[in-house]
């Protein structure tokens, strides 16, 4: 007979049977476990019937259903009302303490080196994001939207996957904006607004977009446009 | 096209991006709510149960630290919520419904026709075990939950994972001998 002659290793080996059948041992189990299988036919008896329970367990968890779409609703409009109240902190806040652990742990040669190494890569960042939103669009204004003219002042905005065409409208009614061009040719669906037919002092501009940005229903994304 | 990882969508979610949250949603919220119904043993309570899990993932992504799988985490949170509700009911209701779940196969006008029907048997008998019998063949045979894991949703040693894996497999056999199935084991 080839069973496994120590009953202890036997039992060891047969309590690692139902996570055998899901595929969720460490590859040395998995092969003591399929050896001792070829070698124990009672075992491997065993094993069927755990098979027998696997498939059964599945077939019964796929008969529950889903939830409807009634525990989304209620899922984001918690985080709605969350976020209205006390917009979260980005997490680049967590970023900055780990670099000033990382530098706090350089030399002070490696850390001038390093500071200035920082400083040129924040600078050129600046640079590509601004050269992303001074570039002109290629894409001419599509219909329905206002001429795209250059009077006035006006924002690039990205508005979020889950605002609704109605969402758009309201926010842009209840800002007295329009929308004269997009998506423009600078990826991410970007869209020019107009945020007022004349041009308004640079402090107002910047208090309007932020006011938009904590829209976070229908605003993804949203910059002064100059 | 390999999709984004979890833990990269965690990352999206504590910097507060609803789409990732979305997509997260859109990955889990089924296994989530089947693993919650199969211990509150209600649509209704289960669906609210789910909303607060990922409530708390949108909560705590910023918390999370990659130690276990996103979705092992999700899944403890899971079971704390289903234990939390389940202890809000009476003990008394409990019972009831668990010994309404376990139903007499001589009683039953189909016996006769289910006893020839193994695997409806075992899916019977599955739902007769114990929420805490429940939750374990859940997590091994349907969440694919290793012993470390399983160790981790339900906060216990990994032998006693193993332990309990047995005798909730144990139970189970009980049960299908009593409704006439005698599997040779244990």
């Amino acid at each position: 007979m080839n069973a496994i002659s120590k009953e202890p290793e036997r039992h060891e080996i047969e309590a690692l049977l139902p996570w055998h059948a899901a595929g969720t041992l460490s590859r040395r189990d998995a092969d003591r476990v399929e050896q001792a299988l070829a070698g124990d036919r009672e075992l491997a008896r065993r094993y069927d019937l755990v098979r027998e329970e696997l498939a059964e367990t599945i077939h019964l968890n796929e008969t529950l259903g889903a939830p409807s779409a009634r525990a989304m609703e209620k899922l984001f409009a918690a985080i709605d009302a969350e976020e209205a109240r006390a917009p979260r902190r980005q997490r680049q806040f967590d970023l900055g303490s780990r670099v000033s652990e990382f530098l706090s742990k350089l030399t002070p040669r490696t850390l001038a080196w390093s500071a200035t190494a920082a400083a040129a890569a924040i600078l050129l960042q600046a640079a590509v994001i601004a050269a992303v939103m001074v570039k002109e669009p290629a894409t001419p204004a599509g219909p329905g939207l206002a001429s795209a003219s250059t009077e006035g002042s006006f924002a690039v905005v990205r508005f979020a996957p889950q605002a609704t065409a109605n969402d758009i409208t309201n926010f842009l009614g209840a800002y007295k904006a329009t929308l004269v061009e997009g998506p423009l040719n600078m990826g991410g669906q970007l869209y020019r607004i107009r945020l007022s037919e004349t041009k308004l002092p640079k402090d107002e501009v910047g208090k309007i977009v932020r006011q938009m940005q904590s829209e976070s229903k229908v605003v993804g994304f949203i910059a002064v446009r100059e | 096209m390999q999709s984004t990882s979890d833990e990269v969508l965690i990352g999206r979610i504590a910097n507060g991006d609803r789409l990732a949250m979305q997509v997260l949603y859109a990955r889990y919220h089924v296994r989530v709510f089947r693993f919650v119904v199969r211990l509150v043993r209600d649509d209704a309570v289960a669906e609210d149960l789910i909303s607060e899990v990922f409530l708390d993932v949108w909560r705590q992504a910023g918390r999370f630290e990659g130690r276990s799988t996103v979705s092992t985490w999700m899944l403890a949170i899971a079971r704390f919520k289903a234990l939390s509700a389940l202890r809000r009911r009476l003990d008394g209701e409990l019972d009831e419904e668990t010994a309404s779940a376990i139903e007499d196969p001589a009683d039953d006008p189909g016996t006769a026709l289910e006893k020839k029907d193994k695997s409806t048997m075992i899916r019977k008998c599955l739902l007769g075990l114990s929420a805490e019998h429940r939750e374990i063949i859940d997590l091994v045979y349907y969440h694919e939950k290793s012993v470390g894991e399983v160790a981790e949703i339900v906060g216990i040693p990994e032998n006693t994972v193993k332990t309990r894996m047995f005798y909730a497999r144990k139970r189970l056999a009980e049960l299908l001998k009593a409704a006439g199935i005698e599997r040779g084991w244990p």
